[in-house]
């Protein structure tokens, strides 16, 4: 079980919660468990979604295990110039 | 991925020096291929045609004059390029933004395009095409056009974000928001509070080389595309879908490139000419000039922003508030949203928050230009720290170092921080000759932060090992700022080489693997962890090759320094083989020697500036010049610090401009006034000092070297820094970029006036 946090806009698709445990072992696990069951979730994840793990963002490694004790915050997938 | 990116901290001997650029002669002697460089046999040439107005319905638009004119071999609309997008609303806005189909949306959008056999004859053809027009209210000015009042663009759009869907529709497309903790309990505790509004204008990448491509089609489907681009993967996967062709069928080739900065991730005239071609029959050349380029691509938002931060006595900040809003042109975009992350993201704060909105106005669509949207932020932010230090009356880089964000801290757009430079940054500049170097009347000094996120993403690589023990390393990541030398040194650091033995070339789509483009810092990060893998991969090869060679188990070599070894007392007669000696057998070996590496680069490092800026302001003329400039940066590891140093002065000379003089600027017509560089002033050299910089290496432990982006952050602090620098100089805090001498003028004027 990880505790997953969500960034503000995201979190009013998951039933306004910022904060979830969520029973996933790798980044991929997490999204489709947060899209069962929050399916308003999934538009966002196909536009991207990051995911920060102790503080480094992983924009696409959907294999990245998720450490039990990681601070895992999820963030829009950005892009730069 | 099996590749371990983990920081070694290992000792370097070619990583870290300063070879001769291998693209230098080609460019100092012309011979270097750009976009406009390429041609065929039988090409024709394209031109566009574009809406003079800001907003209009096209009613229709007829073509049969210009199709009659002798020489004319194809006239498009948006007949030309139908829907195949299946509803992917970014793409369709990409489709839309390349050819109009129901309205114009600012001017300079392209309706319709012809290819002719010369430029003569099309631009004739293109005075033969005759567009109906239903005028629109159009707004072009981003608090305007937020307004409930304001000409609709899209009246389908309803804002995201919100708790409940608006019952109406609006300019603004997105609200996103950020932050943590409490402001409001945060500003009760804050003994001074500053708050304040700022507007910065929108600007252009202003590179030098326009748009420029070929293209050619084949009736059997397949096609080429050559362009100038910073990312030929993205290229052929937006035009392959656009036009309906098949990836694997359309080979692009990226040219050497004039300049992106963030301008050349995004097609626009590139599925026009892949048009025209299909429809000619005949190779097409499309080369915009400097008028569509600044009508016509993407510049940079133009942003409204309100700042309110509040501290304590002793300097530690209590609360920190931002609102920002940032133009998108006409299609939705999430440049806010970046500019509502990184807001304050320097900073150590209990209770932050930030929200952005974003805009749609009838300009051109909006891209990414180097660090997108943070340095207007920062503009806002470091200005308003700046002033609190004074209403503090502490030193402005004090102040910062008491609140700077550190290993651990949470950053204000959520996750916690790793380890990070700001505060050596802030330090180094603390102890900075430059900071004790006496001003003369009407000048003054400013100083501002700047951070970016820096990017990794899918990279693919390939070396090959040539008979001669020479290596050619073909990767997909287009080099915008040097790479081409970084990764040379990159592999002849890791195969034990000389830096003379490697070169680098950027292959085309059909050579390679995929690649994301070269943005967010990205190029040398990614590829050269790519290339250390292939490198790798490489040296397994050459290891069993010279087993093979010795007759032992491949476990008992080793590679040291170019050489294979065989370890071990029972091999003492062995002499080393080398990579050339292993290469020049290969044939009788088992053949060609290469590594290759596909891999997904993440963990890019964030990394944060400090910039030092002396102005000398003169009062009557309200001219402004930049007399003295340093720049402090984290580059994790300087690859070659050479180019290190070229990006960190070429940022900051970019927001020189920006924060002086750079300004679209339209007027009520919805057009715009200064589509050239005559009337679009970016600096030339004269206008610049000497631009000092200083390399700070706090290594990213995501990267086998430590090496972080270090192409953005440098344009993050300028616009605050010279803000910083003139509010100084003149005595009034300065609110809207850019500071032009009219502006500085009407400042003056009114702090006169009280």
């Amino acid at each position: 079980m990880v505790e997953v946090t969500l960034w503000g806009s995201l979190s009013a698709v998951a039933g306004g919660k910022a904060k979830h445990d969520i029973e996933a072992k790798d980044i991929r696990e997490l999204f489709r468990k947060l899209a069962e069951q929050y399916p308003g979730i999934e538009p966002w994840i196909d536009r991207g979604i990051a995911v920060a793990i102790d503080g480094t963002i992983y924009r696409d490694t959907w294999s990245k295990e998720l450490p039990k004790d990681a601070e895992i915050f999820l963030l829009p997938r950005l892009a730069g110039g | 991925m099996n590749f371990d990116p983990r920081f070694s901290g290992r000792k370097f001997a070619s990583v870290g020096t300063r070879p001769i650029r291998p693209d230098g002669i080609d460019k100092v002697t012309g011979r270097a291929r750009y976009g406009a460089d390429f041609n065929m046999a039988g090409q024709l040439v394209g031109r566009i045609l574009r809406s003079p107005h800001a907003h209009a319905v096209i009613k229709k638009i007829d073509t049969s004059k210009a199709e009659k004119l002798a020489g004319v071999k194809a006239v498009i609309t948006a007949k030309d390029l139908p829907d195949l997008t299946d509803g992917d609303a970014a793409m369709y806005d990409i489709l839309d933004n390349s050819m109009a189909r129901k309205k114009a949306l600012y001017d300079g959008h392209a309706v319709a395009a012809v290819a002719a056999i010369d430029a003569r004859t099309a631009r004739e053809a293109l005075k033969l095409i005759e567009v109906d027009y239903e005028v629109l209210p159009h707004v072009t000015d981003v608090d305007e056009a937020a307004q409930h009042h304001a000409p609709l663009i899209n009246d389908q759009v309803f804002t995201e974000g919100l708790e409940e869907k608006p019952a109406k529709p609006s300019n603004i497309t997105k609200r996103t928001q950020f932050g943590h903790g409490d402001v409001h309990a945060g500003f009760a505790q804050a003994d001074f509070i500053v708050e304040r509004s700022f507007k910065t204008e929108q600007t252009h990448q202003g590179y030098i080389e326009p748009h420029a491509c070929v293209a050619s089609v084949n009736p059997d489907g397949t096609a080429d595309l050559w362009v100038c681009t910073q990312g030929h993967f993205v290229y052929r996967q937006h035009c392959a879908q656009l036009l309906g062709l098949e990836a694997s069928k359309l080979r692009v080739t990226s040219s050497e490139i004039g300049g992106g900065f963030g301008g050349k991730t995004h097609v626009w005239a590139e599925p026009v000419a892949l048009a025209l071609s299909r429809k000619a029959g005949r190779p097409v050349k499309l080369v915009m000039t400097r008028d569509e380029v600044f009508r016509a691509s993407g510049p940079t938002s133009a942003t409204s922003i309100d700042v309110k931060i509040g501290a304590k006595k002793d300097g530690t900040i209590t609360a920190a508030e931002a609102t920002l809003r940032y133009s998108c042109g006409p299609y939705a975009g999430s440049w806010a949203e970046i500019g509502a992350m990184t807001a304050f993201a320097c900073y150590k704060l209990e209770n932050v928050k930030t929200v952005g909105y974003e805009v749609l106005v009838n300009r051109p669509k909006t891209a990414a230009y180097r660090a997108p949207s943070a340095p207007m932020a920062a503009f806002a932010v470091e200005s308003v720290v700046d002033e609190l230090a004074k209403e503090l009356g502490m030193d402005a880089v004090d102040f910062r170092i008491k609140n700077a964000a550190q290993e651990g801290t949470r950053s204000s757009y959520g996750p916690v921080y790793g380890p990070i430079g700001i505060g050596p940054t802030l330090e180094a500049v603390k102890n900075h000759p430059h900071m004790k170097a006496p001003l003369k009347a009407n000048q003054g000094r400013g100083m501002a932060c700047g951070f970016w996120f820096n990017f990794g993403g899918q990279t693919c690589t390939d070396l090959n090992i040539g008979m001669d023990g020479t290596v050619s390393l073909a990767v997909g990541t287009v080099d915008v700022g040097g790479s081409r030398a970084s990764l040379s040194l990159v592999a002849a650091e890791e195969l034990g080489i000389d830096y003379s033995q490697v070169k680098a070339v950027v292959a085309d789509t059909s050579s390679l693997g995929y690649n994301d483009m070269t943005d967010g810092s990205r190029g040398t990060f990614s590829s050269s962890m790519a290339t250390i893998s292939a490198a790798r991969n490489a040296i397994k090869i050459l290891r069993e090759r010279a087993a093979q060679t010795w007759d032992i188990p491949v476990e008992d070599v080793v590679w040291e320094k170019g050489h294979a070894i065989a370890k071990g007392e029972k091999y003492g007669n062995l002499s080393p083989l080398s990579l050339k000696d292993i290469a020049a057998a290969s044939g009788k070996t088992g053949g060609p020697i290469a590594g290759h590496s596909e891999l997904v680069a993440d963990g890019a490092g964030v990394s944060f500036a400090t910039h030092i800026c002396d102005v000398e302001v003169d009062p009557e003329t309200g001219s402004t010049r930049v007399i003295r400039y340093t720049v402090v940066q984290d580059a994790g590891k300087a690859v070659h610090p050479t180019y290190v140093e070229g990006q960190y002065q070429g940022g900051a000379a970019q927001g020189i401009g920006w924060a002086l003089n750079e300004e679209y600027i339209y007027g009520k017509d919805g057009r715009l006034q200064n589509p050239g560089f005559l009337d679009y002033r970016i600096p030339v050299c004269s206008d610049l000092p000497m631009i000092d910089t200083q390399i700070l290496e706090i290594p990213n432990p995501n990267h086998p070297y430590g090496v972080r982006g270090v192409g953005e952050t440098s344009i993050v602090p300028p616009l605050a820094a010279i803000a910083n620098a003139v509010s100084n100089a003149v005595g009034v805090r300065m609110t809207h970029i850019p500071m032009s001498p009219p502006r500085i003028l009407a400042a003056l004027e009114a702090e006169r006036e009280g």
